[in-house]
């Protein structure tokens, strides 16, 4: 786990990993927005960002194909904007406008896109567990050979009902790929002070359910585990777990002061093992890519993020009938 | 082109804030990432991150200074060649953004004034401090834990963070680890944990980050909690308080805005509380605490930071139970708890204006509720408004509603008005978010109703 795959050694190719950094940077850039938004006042609420971790949900996505449905906690702009989301109904949904994917009625922890296969998006620890265990059941029911992505935290991970979910899961052979983000903390709770079981993944034997642990810095070795465990699960013998060891540099949200970690320790995640510097020297020192060539990467994301922050203020507030709308189906 | 550093909002209840300190001095390059200053919340100091890059062409804002409003210019940035004096006087940056995040209640602490009760809970000429909700509820588990080896604080982020909202900050460093305990997320675990140390003879105070929370752990305040005494024929009783941040905060959106207030009511078994000043919390948790029944303690993000005046006395109990008469008046009884109290003695004050002599009453308990104080009111003025934040359909103010009916119906004037959110869930864009909100001028507006005007 902690020596990283070479590019040749996971035989990536030249187009994938350009796709691989500019949806890592798609993220990265428009978490910063979102931040300096909400410092503006245009954000308000509880606001997570996902900087840090873009290399598990952009290898997660890579071994996906149409159909398959994934879910999240609250530190969902990145899972959304590599759904396939549009980066500007996910911003004005961060500010509370009509042209975000809840009309403005959820904000940032609660957006959904049913075309996109994105079930949110969910404000209670853990809850997406087993809902996104349930989404597995009826693909199964249906007979389909979809999968269901359920990423939760380390924190969650100890909640009950993750447990309850398992064990259905094992037991109905669900094709359910656990997804556990491991950052390391939930909110200030380092993992050692919440837990004396260090291997998140390992709960799974338990109930019988296959899994392992992965360098979630690493995009290229986050795919290849993905690939395994969705091809488990499609061959209707999931569910699987995936611990991914990753780590987020910014605050729990935006109001988290962070004093249970020192500035070194972000720091030295940062310098030593960011997924988009990895992504970034393979390109370069393998000579797949000109310093030009990810500039002009890094002008285009930035425009597309600009874009998003423009339409999200531009976008009306909902319209006071909203309120009264959705309540009921 | 120069850019304008502005005071940002660090917390979703934050309006304003002191700029405590600046990292950074005028000539400073800044790169973004870097921590330019610190900033202190009510609830935290926290590091402020630079976005923008260039370099340090004025401090508009010196360090040390209270009370800036998020989206004031508070520094100049700009770039090679320029000089902070090229800058334009600031355009005001703040009308670009949508009105602040927080409740529209929250700029305004009640003053201390208003609230004066018509008996005290304390002799008269006790001395009084000036307290935060916050401050009071810290002092009044401290006093307890002191006073009682056996209460000890449990809940998620309590020890080493200090409390997520800062309650217990301070208490990990008095009492040590083996009372101050933080839990993994395992909201029923720790919560049936507690009910099972409770029967083992402790008094756990169990902190909910917020009661939206407890929905994990509602079989245990409930089925484990409030119903065991009866089943065992009184062998069990079970000590325990259950508290945290109840009803809306500000933009944190439907799963994390709910007012628990009636579904805890309804409860046999159960002791409800829910204060509004800062002396009723004190009192009242300190009572809760040595309560022999489980008592579900409902606080209010918004009010934390609110200061009230608090009786300096050794023990300062307020008995549950009891309601406190916040404003007499002889024109028309206006019932609320809990935040519902702001927009109650905001509208009685304007009401006063317009000749109408408003009686508030702060319930302050829940359940066991004291009616007889509403129906003596109501007798006197005819009239009855009740003013809460949650559900309509089912509210404590049905509840109120129906036993005046059963109990003082000739002495009616006017059909009773329940005032609540609306009936649904709570929107997060701004604008929806306060039409959802009951106001003072609901509040006002009904008022006039029941009393014809
Ligand atoms: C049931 C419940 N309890 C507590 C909270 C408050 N809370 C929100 S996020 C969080 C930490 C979760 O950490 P983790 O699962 O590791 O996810 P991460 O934030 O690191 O992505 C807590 C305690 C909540 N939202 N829901
Ligand atoms: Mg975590």
């Amino acid at each position: 786990m902690a020596t990283r795959k070479s590019a040749e050694k996971s035989n990536v190719s030249r187009d994938e990993l350009l796709k691989y950094y500019r949806d890592m940077l798609l993220i990265r850039r428009f978490e910063e927005k979102a931040g300096q938004l909400y410092g503006m006042g245009m954000i308000g609420g509880f606001c997570h960002l996902y900087i840090g971790q873009e290399a598990v949900v952009v290898g997660l996505e890579a071994a996906a194909k149409e159909g398959d449905k994934r879910i999240t906690s609250y530190r969902d702009h990145g899972h959304m904007l590599v759904a396939g989301m549009d980066p500007k109904g996910v911003m004005a949904e961060l500010t509370g406008r009509i042209g975000g994917y809840s009309k403005g009625k959820g904000g940032s922890m609660h957006m959904f896109s049913r075309e996109k296969h994105f079930y949110g998006g969910h404000g209670i620890v853990g809850a997406q567990v087993p809902l996104g265990t349930g989404l597995g059941f009826a693909d199964k029911y249906k007979g389909n050979d979809n999968v269901t992505f359920v990423y939760f935290g380390d924190g969650a991970a100890n909640q009950g009902q993750v447990y309850e979910s398992y064990n259905m899961a094992e037991l109905w052979n669900l094709p359910v790929i656990y997804v556990i983000e491991n950052n390391q903390y939930a909110m200030g709770t380092s993992t050692k002070r919440a837990t004396k079981s260090p291997n998140l993944w390992e709960r799974g034997a338990a109930y019988g359910i296959k899994g392992e642990m992965v360098d979630g810095m690493d995009v290229m070795a986050v795919k290849a585990a993905a690939e395994k465990a969705v091809a488990v699960c499609r061959a209707g013998e999931g569910p699987y777990i995936l611990e991914m060891m990753t780590y987020r540099y910014r605050g729990h949200s935006m109001s988290d002061p962070a004093k249970y970690r020192t500035r070194e320790e972000v720091q030295k995640v940062r310098e030593t093992r960011d997924a988009i510097e990895h992504v970034r020297e393979l390109l370069i020192e393998g000579n797949l890519a000109s310093d030009d060539d990810l500039k002009a990467i890094d002008k285009e994301i930035k425009a597309i993020v600009n874009e998003a922050a423009d339409f999200s203020k531009e976008s009306p507030e909902p319209d006071v009938s909203e309120l009264w709308t959705d309540i009921y189906a | 082109m120069a850019t304008q550093i502005l005071m940002p909002a660090l917390s979703p209840t934050m309006e304003e804030g002191t700029l405590a300190k600046w990292l950074v001095k005028e000539g400073d390059e800044v790169k973004s990432g870097m921590i330019i200053a610190e900033i202190e919340t009510d609830k935290a100091t926290m590091e402020f991150e630079a976005v923008d890059e260039g370099t340090v062409g004025k401090i508009l804002i010196a360090e040390g200074t209270e009370g800036v409003k998020v989206n004031t210019p508070i520094a100049v940035l700009v770039e090679e060649g320029e000089s902070a004096e090229d800058v334009a006087a600031p355009a005001a940056p703040v009308a670009a953004a949508p009105a602040p995040a927080a409740a529209p209640v929250a700029a305004a602490p009640a003053p201390a004034a208003l609230v004066a009760p018509a008996k005290p809970d304390w002799p008269e000429g006790t001395a009084m401090k000036s307290m935060t909700v916050r401050e009071a509820l810290r002092e009044a588990m401290a006093e307890e834990m002191r006073a009682n080896e056996n209460v000890f604080l449990m809940g998620e982020e309590v020890g080493e963070y200090q409390g997520a909202y800062k309650i217990s900050q301070g208490l990990l460093d008095e009492f040590g680890a083996r009372r101050v305990i933080d839990t993994p997320i395992t909201e029923m675990g720790f919560a049936g944990l507690a009910v099972g140390a409770a029967w083992g003879g402790l008094n756990p105070i169990v902190e909910f980050m917020t009661f939206n929370f407890a929905m994990q752990a509602i079989d245990h305040i409930i089925n484990s909690a409030a119903k065991t005494n009866y089943m065992s024929g009184g062998q069990l009783p079970c000590p325990i308080v259950f508290r945290g941040p109840n009803g809306a905060a500000a933009r944190v959106a439907a799963q994390h805005s709910q007012d628990y207030a009636a579904w805890y009511s309804q409860i046999p078994g159960l002791k409800v509380v829910m204060p509004y000043t800062a002396a009723d919390a004190k009192g009242l948790l300190k009572a809760a605490i040595r309560d022999p029944n489980p008592v579900v303690f409902l606080e209010n993000e918004i009010l934390y930071g609110r200061t009230f005046d608090v009786p300096v006395l050794d023990d300062f109990i307020v008995p549950i139970g009891k309601a406190r008469i916040a404003r007499p008046g002889k024109d028309v009884t206006i019932v609320s708890f809990g935040i519902g109290m702001t927009y109650a003695l905001e509208a009685a004050e304007r009401l006063a204006k317009d000749g109408i002599d408003a009686e508030v009453i702060d319930l302050r308990t829940i359940r066991p509720m004291d009616t007889a104080t509403i129906i003596e009111s109501v007798k006197k003025t005819n009239r009855l408004v009740t003013v809460e934040e949650g559900f309509p359909q089912s509210s404590v103010g049905n509840f109120i509603s129906a036993t005046v009916m059963q109990q003082a119906f000739d002495w009616l004037d006017a059909p009773v008005i329940n005032l609540c959110g609306k009936d649904v869930p709570m929107p997060y864009a701004a604008n929806l978010e306060k039409l959802a909100l009951v106001t003072t001028d609901e509040v006002v507006a009904a008022v006039k109703q029941v009393t014809y005007r």
